[in-house]
C-alpha cells in the first residue's frame, strides 16, 4: 500500500504502546502543555516535535517521572500485562515499568568507563541477583553468573553502538558523538518497552546523523518502541513512523510525517504565521 | 615546569625571558608577595600584647621578628620564581609521580603497609608507645575509610560523622554499664545502632545536596553531642562513663592477677600490660581490614557502583531506575556502621568517654583525612590518615609551632594536589586492563 492512501484513512489501527491524554503541566500561573492527547504505536517510531518553547521536553518530563502532571493520563501498554499509568509512579519506577530515556544535554557517569554506565544500568537486575548487596559481599550468591550476563548484553550494545573500542575509557573523555550513542545503549541497557530520546541527533554532523538514524532502525527492528524529540527533520521525516507536532503546549497535528509535512498549521508554525494563512 | 620550559627547543627560544628580564619578574613576584606576608605578620607577630607591671594590657613590639619572617617570605619566594617560573607550581589532578608510584605499585604499596601493620608488635624497639600510637592511627584509617563510603563513594559531604562514633561508643559503654553485656555482644550492636542513627539522619536529608546537606549533619553531630551532654542521668552527662569493660579474649580477661582464668595464666604466660594492647592493636586491624574489604568487595558490585553514579549523576541514576532514597540511606547506614564499630573500639580502649571526645574538630579531622587522601581511594585514605595522625604525634616536639607546620602541609597539598594524594580513579570492571581515570573527570558529589 502507497503512503498517500494511507494518509487518506484514519490512522492505522497499530496497537499502542504509550497512550497520553488530556496532559496538562502547569508551573504556577504558566501551562506549557495543555490538554495533549496522542498514542505512539507498539514497535514504531514516534516524532514529538515543534518549535522551541513548545512543551515537547516538558512533556517528555512527564512521561518519564521527572513532573508530575497537573492533570492527565500517562498508560503504558507493554505487551501480554496490564496497562501501567506511569503518572502514578516514583521516578524509578518508570524506568523500572519499561521506560528509557536519554537527556537533552548528556548525562552520562562521566568518572564511570563506558562498561560501567552499562553495567550501571543494569542494577535492577543485578542488585536483585546479589540478595540485597549482603550475599555478594559474602560471595554466596548466584552474582558471579549475572555480571557476566550484564557484561555479556553490555558488550553487545557497545558493538552494536559501536563503541567496542572505548569500553574502557571513562565516559566524559569520549567524543561527543560517541557520548550520545553511548547514552541510548546505557538506556537499551535497561531492556525497556520504549525509549525515549530527547534530541538525539543534536550536534552530531551529518555522517553521524545517518548512523544514528540506523541505530535506531536497528532498535525498532528489536521490537523497542521509539519515542523521539528531534529538530533535525531530514532524521525525523526519514525513520519516524509517525510525527506529533506541538506548538505552545497544544498539539497541532498527529500523523506520519508525509501529512505533517503538508499541514498548514506545522508550516505555519515552524516558519511564523502569515496574515492570509491565519484561520478565522 | 614552566610553560617555556615544556615546547621545543624553537619555542624555549622565543618564549624563555632575557635572564635580566627574569629576574626582574621574580623580584617583582617576590615584592608582592613580601608585601601580603607584611600586611598578615605586622598584626599577627609584631604586635603583641602582655600583662603589664600594672595589672593592665601592655603592648610590646616584634619588629626583628616580622622582619625575619617577611624577609623569609621575600627570599623563598624569589628562589621558588627563579627556579620553577613564575607559574610553576600548578594545581594538578593529573596522576603526579607518586600517585603513579602509590597506584602503580599499589599492588607492592599497600600489601606492604599492611605486612607492616602485621607484624608491627613484634618489630623490635617498638614500645607500648608506639602500639599505641599505631592504635590510634589505625582507628582514624577505619573512621576515614567508613567515612570513604559516605563521602567519597556516594559523594554525600557529612560533617557530622563524629556522631556515629559517639553512638557506637556510648551504645556499648551504656549496654555494659545497664545490662553488664560484654564487648563481643555489644560490638555488633553498637554498629546496628549507629546504622540505624544513619538511616535516621539519613531520610530528611535526602533532597539536600552540598551546603545544605554538609550544614544539616554538622547540626546533627552537634545535637548528638549536646543530648549526650544534658542527658545526665542516662549518660552521665559531662562526667562522661567510667569503669568501661576491657574487652576479654574470647573470655579470657587481659588482667594483671595472672589467676587461672586470665589470658596470662591460661597461655601460661606473664602478665603483662602489653598483651591487652596488642590485642586491642589486632582488633582495631581486624575492624579496620573489615572496612576496607567490604568496602571494596561494594564497590564491585551493583550497589557500590550506584554509589558512584551517584556521586556522578543523581538524575540520570533515577532515569535508569535506582532506587536513589535506598541507595543513599545504605551509604548513610553503612558508613555509619563503621563509625559505631570504631566508637565500640574506642570505649573499650579507653574505658572512659565524655562528649568531650566526640566534638565537631573530630569530624573535621576525619573528613580531612578523607580529602587529604583522595575522595574514594582506600590507600589515599590510609596514608593521609597515616601522615595527619601519625604526623601530629611525631611533630610534638615542636610544641604550638606544629599545628602550624600541619595546617602550612595541608595547604601545600591542596593547591598543588587538588583532588588529594590519590585524585584518580580505578574502574570498578574493565574488558581489558584497568586504567585509572582523570580526576577531572570524576565527580565530586554535591
Amino acid at each position: 500500500m502507497s503512503d498517500r492512501g494511507r494518509i487518506l484513512h484514519p490512522p492505522r489501527r497499530v496497537m499502542p504502546i504509550l497512550e497520553v491524554a488530556g496532559l496538562t503541566m502547569r508551573f504556577g500561573g504558566l501551562t506549557a502543555v495543555s490538554a495533549v492527547g496522542f498514542a505512539a504505536g507498539r514497535g514504531e517510531i514516534t516524532a514529538l516535535i515543534g518549535p522551541n518553547g513548545a512543551g515537547k521536553t516538558t512533556l517528555f518530563n512527564c512521561i518519564t517521572g521527572f513532573y508530575r502532571p497537573s492533570e492527565g493520563v500517562i498508560r503504558l501498554h507493554k505487551p501480554d500485562t496490564e496497562p501501567v499509568e506511569l503518572q502514578r509512579l516514583a521516578g524509578h519506577r518508570i524506568a523500572r515499568a519499561g521506560v528509557a530515556r536519554t537527556f537533552q544535554n548528556i548525562r552520562l557517569f562521566a568518572g564511570m568507563t563506558a562498561l560501567e554506565n552499562l553495567l550501571i544500568a543494569q542494577h535492577v537486575t543485578l542488585m536483585a541477583a546479589t540478595g540485597w548487596g549482603i550475599g555478594a559481599v559474602l560471595g554466596l550468591s548466584r552474582y558471579p553468573a549475572a555480571e557476566r550476563a550484564a557484561v555479556e548484553r553490555a558488550k553487545r550494545w557497545l558493538m552494536a553502538t559501536n563503541l567496542m573500542d572505548r569500553a574502557d575509557d571513562p565516559a566524559g573523555a569520549l567524543p561527543y558523538g560517541a557520548q550520545r550513542r553511548l547514552e541510548i545503549a546505557r538506556a537499551m541497557c535497561t531492556e525497556p518497552a520504549l525509549l525515549c530520546l530527547d534530541e538525539p541527533a543534536a550536534g552530531l554532523n551529518p555522517r553521524e546523523s545517518d548512523e544514528l538514524a540506523r541505530l535506531l532502525l536497528d532498535i525498532r527492528a528489536q521490537g523497542t518502541s521509539i519515542l523521539l524529540i528531534e529538530h533535525d527533520m531530514g532524521v525525523v521525516m526519514r525513520i519516524s513512523d509517525r510525527v506529533v507536532v506541538l506548538d505552545h503546549g497544544v498539539l497541532i497535528a498527529d500523523g506520519v510525517p508525509a501529512a505533517v509535512r503538508a499541514d498548514k498549521k506545522v508550516i505555519a508554525a515552524y516558519l511564523g504565521e502569515d496574515e492570509d494563512s491565519v484561520p478565522a | 615546569m614552566s610553560a617555556s620550559d615544556r615546547g621545543g627547543p624553537q619555542a624555549r627560544d622565543v618564549n624563555r625571558p632575557r635572564p635580566s628580564s627574569r629576574l626582574q619578574l621574580a623580584l617583582k613576584d617576590a615584592l608582592v608577595a613580601t608585601a601580603v606576608a607584611a600586611a598578615l605578620f605586622v598584626p599577627l607577630v609584631a604586635l603583641r600584647t602582655d600583662i603589664g607591671a600594672g595589672g593592665g594590657l601592655a603592648l610590646r613590639f616584634r619588629w626583628k621578628e616580622a622582619a625575619i619572617l617577611c624577609g623569609l617570605v621575600f627570599l623563598g619566594r624569589l628562589a621558588l620564581v627563579l627556579w620553577t617560573g613564575r607559574r610553576g607550581l600548578r594545581p594538578s589532578t593529573a596522576p603526579g609521580p607518586w600517585t603513579d608510584r602509590l597506584q602503580q605499585a599499589g599492588r607492592l604499596a599497600a600489601p606492604a603497609f599492611l605486612a607492616v601493620a602485621l607484624v608491627l608488635p613484634a618489630i623490635p624497639g617498638i614500645d607500648r608507645y608506639e602500639l599505641d600510637l599505631g592504635i590510634l592511627v589505625l582507628t582514624y584509617v577505619m573512621l576515614g575509610w567508613g567515612l570513604n563510603i559516605v563521602v567519597g563513594l556516594a559523594g554525600l559531604l557529612d560533617l557530622g560523622y563524629v556522631a556515629f562514633y559517639a553512638v557506637g561508643a556510648y551504645s556499648y559503654a551504656l549496654l555494659a554499664q545497664y545490662f553488664g553485656l560484654s564487648f563481643w555482644i555489644c560490638l555488633p550492636l553498637a554498629g546496628i545502632f549507629a546504622a540505624f542513627w544513619g538511616i535516621l539522619l539519613g531520610f530528611p536529608v535526602l533532597r539536600l545536596r552540598g551546603d545544605y546537606l554538609a550544614i544539616v549533619t554538622l547540626a546533627f553531630g552537634e545535637i548528638i553531642r549536646v543530648v549526650l551532654i544534658n542527658w545526665a542521668s542516662f549518660t552521665g552527662g559531662p562526667n562522661g562513663i567510667t569503669g568501661i569493660p576491657r574487652p576479654s579474649f574470647f573470655g579470657l580477661p587481659f588482667s594483671m592477677a595472672g589467676g587461672e582464668g586470665t589470658f596470662a595464666g591460661f597461655f601460661g604466660l606473664e602478665p603483662s600490660v602489653s598483651h591487652r594492647v596488642i590485642f586491642l592493636y589486632y582488633l582495631i586491624l581486624g575492624l579496620a581490614l573489615l572496612t576496607n574489604w567490604v568496602t571494596i568487595r561494594l564497590r564491585r558490585q551493583p550497589l557500590g557502583r550506584a554509589w558512584e553514579a551517584l556521586r556522578e549523576d543523581e538524575i540520570a541514576c533515577r532515569a535508569l531506575g535506582i532506587n536513589v532514597t535506598t541507595t543513599k540511606l545504605s551509604a548513610f547506614a553503612l558508613g555509619a556502621m563503621f563509625g559505631g564499630f570504631a566508637g565500640a573500639f574506642f570505649a573499650t580502649r579507653q574505658a572512659f568517654i565524655s562528649p568531650e571526645s566526640f566534638t565537631f574538630i573530630e569530624s573535621a579531622i576525619i573528613l580531612a583525612i578523607v580529602v587529604l587522601g583522595g575522595l574514594g581511594s582506600q590507600i589515599g585514605v590510609a596514608v593521609a590518615a597515616l601522615v595527619l595522625i601519625g604526623g601530629f604525634e611525631v611533630f610534638r616536639g615542636l610544641e604550638e609551632w606544629r599545628m602550624l607546620v600541619f595546617g602550612g602541609a595541608m595547604v601545600v597539598i591542596m593547591v598543588l594536589r587538588p583532588r588529594g594524594l590519590v585524585g584518580t580513579r580505578t574502574p570498578s570492571i574493565a574488558l581489558g586492563k584497568k586504567r585509572t581515570i582523570s580526576g577531572d573527570l570524576v565527580g565530586e558529589g554535591r
